[in-house]
């Protein structure tokens, strides 16, 4: 057949003149650059159009957030007396009055307070997502490397703590302590790393087997460094899954709780308080009031979750 | 079978135990006690009123009548702020609203969710498929907090058809919007976990085996492939159920339906530990309670759990 022997004929072309590009390379002393499983999972993520555009959303969310009060000409607790006599009127959003995004059920402007709103949001997001990596992963990594009686113990706590309704402890502490950001921090941590160290356990039990784990116990090396060089590193993509689902959970757990009225107190405030505020205000003819907040809860929301799944598939491509 | 669910009871029991020692520690070292004032009392008075509830007891000695009267009688003991009414009272005024339109809500989204996942699995890759994806993956971003207020805005002040809110009884007008704010966004997860755990089991060699004998696909769907596929979504049943009884905080707050949440928040607000106390651990104790049921229908359910 012509065609095969053409082909042939081309990839032979093709092949010397690689192996000549590949001499060549070698000869200059440049190294050849195999593609590592980060390196594949970041082509597999950018490959990923909807994850692509979530990340971008985010960017420019977290954008707002950063440069935002630079454009802001009022703070979030400054009342405008001008105009608050008459919000549904005149406190719609407008560039002249130096209230973009209009003004709150009190006269206060509502850009200033979505800003602090959403960077309270991604904050608590991230810090949560922090320590479920950091707790969980330890907690995990360790239960499932030594195994045995201690393993059982530490599982059965994660089992008991997993089974209490959480938000019920979160508010619990924080009307019992003070309703302040730290408290919130602390509440939040002390749920987001069960799940976490449940995932991470699993994964270490299989990767505890391993030749690389026997050459490194063979070497002498101590049990805990075997955790933190060996085990971990391994699980990193794992938990850099979770790790990203966790975040839009925790908004929606703050979110929840200052809807209620029990999160941090004013003047700070957060987009569960601010939604809260403006469904009860639209009666009074201030749509805005609750469009802004929700366009940028739905907006951070979504994207996590869309930046979460592409993260998935791109590390976990089995999973798909 | 018998023994794995006392050994699961066995399990639950601590937990439920924990629960309350850890709720109970926690009003005991937080700052200030429930009759902490602006205006300081006379310390007689304070004296007499620690004594009227027992606050003068050692630690141990409350913490122990505190769950004697639960295990027992079932008494949660006094509330703080209101004299003339105990815990029990509160929780029996507002537990069946809470509880009527929880079990609807927890109904309408095992329902509607699996049956959304399943005809998507089965529709694989058609306009279907695609719409049932779509809509889950932005409906799963749509929590009771934000449903609600949409939902208000858009049937009571823009079209009119159903009452913003209370309860009247229980009647269908009232519970309607409760029912779709608390469940939107479990129906979402439910429909995308049996979706996918319906796929994969519709792609392993027994169902192929079951169309190979030539069974009609209805037949191969409900005998065969309906078992192994819920499996997953009867898991995830035990966090559903967590996440209703959470939200139900929220509609209770938003829709006034006069059920437990809003008592809860206004223990929260007034600093009433007992009622706050008291809820937590009834739900907890309905949290424990449930997930149980989950395992054993679990293990019912998978014929390769040993127990």
């Amino acid at each position: 057949m012509p065609g095969s022997i053409q082909r042939y004929g081309t990839e032979m072309v093709h092949r010397t003149a690689q192996s000549e590009r590949i001499i060549e390379a070698l000869a200059e002393g440049e190294a050849i650059r195999g593609r590592s499983l980060w390196e594949d999972a970041k082509r597999r993520f950018f490959r990923n159009n909807a994850a692509v555009g979530a990340l971008i959303c985010l960017g420019l969310v977290v954008l707002f957030t950063i440069v935002g009060p630079l454009f802001s000409q009022w703070s979030i607790e400054e009342i405008d007396w001008a105009r608050m006599g008459d919000i549904a009127g005149e406190g719609h959003p407008s560039v002249e009055s130096g209230h973009y995004f209009g003004l709150d059920g009190l006269g206060r402007d509502l850009y200033a307070r979505t800003i602090q709103a959403t960077r309270t949001s991604l904050i608590v997001g991230v810090i949560g997502a922090f320590v479920a990596v950091v707790i969980g992963t330890l907690y995990g990594a360790f239960a499932g490397f030594v195994g045995g009686w201690l393993d059982n113990v530490m599982m059965r706590t994660v089992d008991v703590l997993i089974s209490i309704p959480y938000m019920f402890i979160i508010i619990l502490l924080m009307v019992m302590f003070e309703r302040s950001f730290f408290m919130l921090f602390v509440g939040i941590g002390i749920v987001s790393w069960l799940d976490m160290s449940r995932i991470v356990r699993g994964q270490t039990l299989s990767l505890k087997n391993r030749e690389f784990v026997e050459a490194a116990t063979t070497a002498g090396v101590g049990r805990f460094t075997i955790i933190l060089r060996h085990i971990v590193p391994n699980l990193l993509g794992i938990v850099v899954v979770y790790a990203t689902l966790l975040v839009p959970l925790m908004i929606l757990v703050e979110s929840f709780i200052s809807f209620l009225g029990l999160g941090v107190q004013e003047p700070n405030t957060s987009l569960g308080a601010l939604i809260s505020e403006g469904a009860g205000t639209v009666i009074y003819g201030t749509p805005w009031q609750i469009a802004c907040p929700i366009f940028f809860f739905l907006v951070t929301i979504i994207s996590l979750f869309f930046v979460g799944d592409g993260l998935r598939d791109a590390l976990d491509p089995k999973d798909r | 079978m018998t023994a794995y669910i006392i050994r699961r009871v066995l399990v639950a029991v601590p937990t439920l135990v924990i629960l309350i020692v850890l709720c109970f520690v926690l009003m005991q070292v937080a700052p200030g006690g429930p009759f902490t004032s602006e205006r300081p009392l006379p310390p007689q008075v304070l004296a007499n009123i620690e004594a009227r509830y027992g606050l003068d007891q050692p630690l141990w000695k409350q913490m122990w009548d505190y769950l004697v009267g639960i295990v027992t009688r079932f008494d949660f003991g006094p509330s703080f702020a209101y004299r003339d009414r105990d815990v029990n009272d509160i929780i029996a005024q507002g537990f069946p609203v809470t509880l009527t339109y929880g079990l609807i809500s927890f109904v309408v989204a095992t329902v509607a969710g699996m049956g959304i996942g399943v005809v998507a699995a089965i529709r694989h890759n058609t306009w279907l498929d695609y719409i049932a994806v779509g809509a889950t993956f932005s409906a799963q971003a749509l929590p009771n907090f934000v449903m609600a207020p949409i939902l208000v805005i858009v049937f009571t002040w823009q079209l009119g058809w159903l009452p913003g809110g209370g309860w009247n009884g229980g009647q269908w007008q009232y519970l309607v919007m409760p029912v779709i704010a608390l469940s939107t966004s479990y129906v979402a997860s439910i429909t995308r976990i049996t979706r996918s755990s319906m796929l994969e089991t519709l792609n392993s060699s027994f169902i192929r085996t079951a169309r190979a004998k030539g069974l009609p696909e209805h037949k191969v769907i409900w005998r065969h492939a309906m078992k192994p596929a819920m499996l997953p979504v009867v898991s995830y049943l035990g966090p559903t159920f967590v996440a209703m009884i959470t939200g139900s905080v929220v509609i209770d707050v938003y829709f006034s339906t006069g059920g437990i949440g809003r008592a809860y928040v206004d223990s929260a607000l007034n600093r009433d530990y007992a009622v706050m106390l008291g809820v937590t651990i009834l739900y907890g104790g309905l949290t424990v309670l449930f997930n149980l049921l989950v395992d054993v229908a679990y293990a019912w359910l998978d014929p390769k759990i040993r127990y």
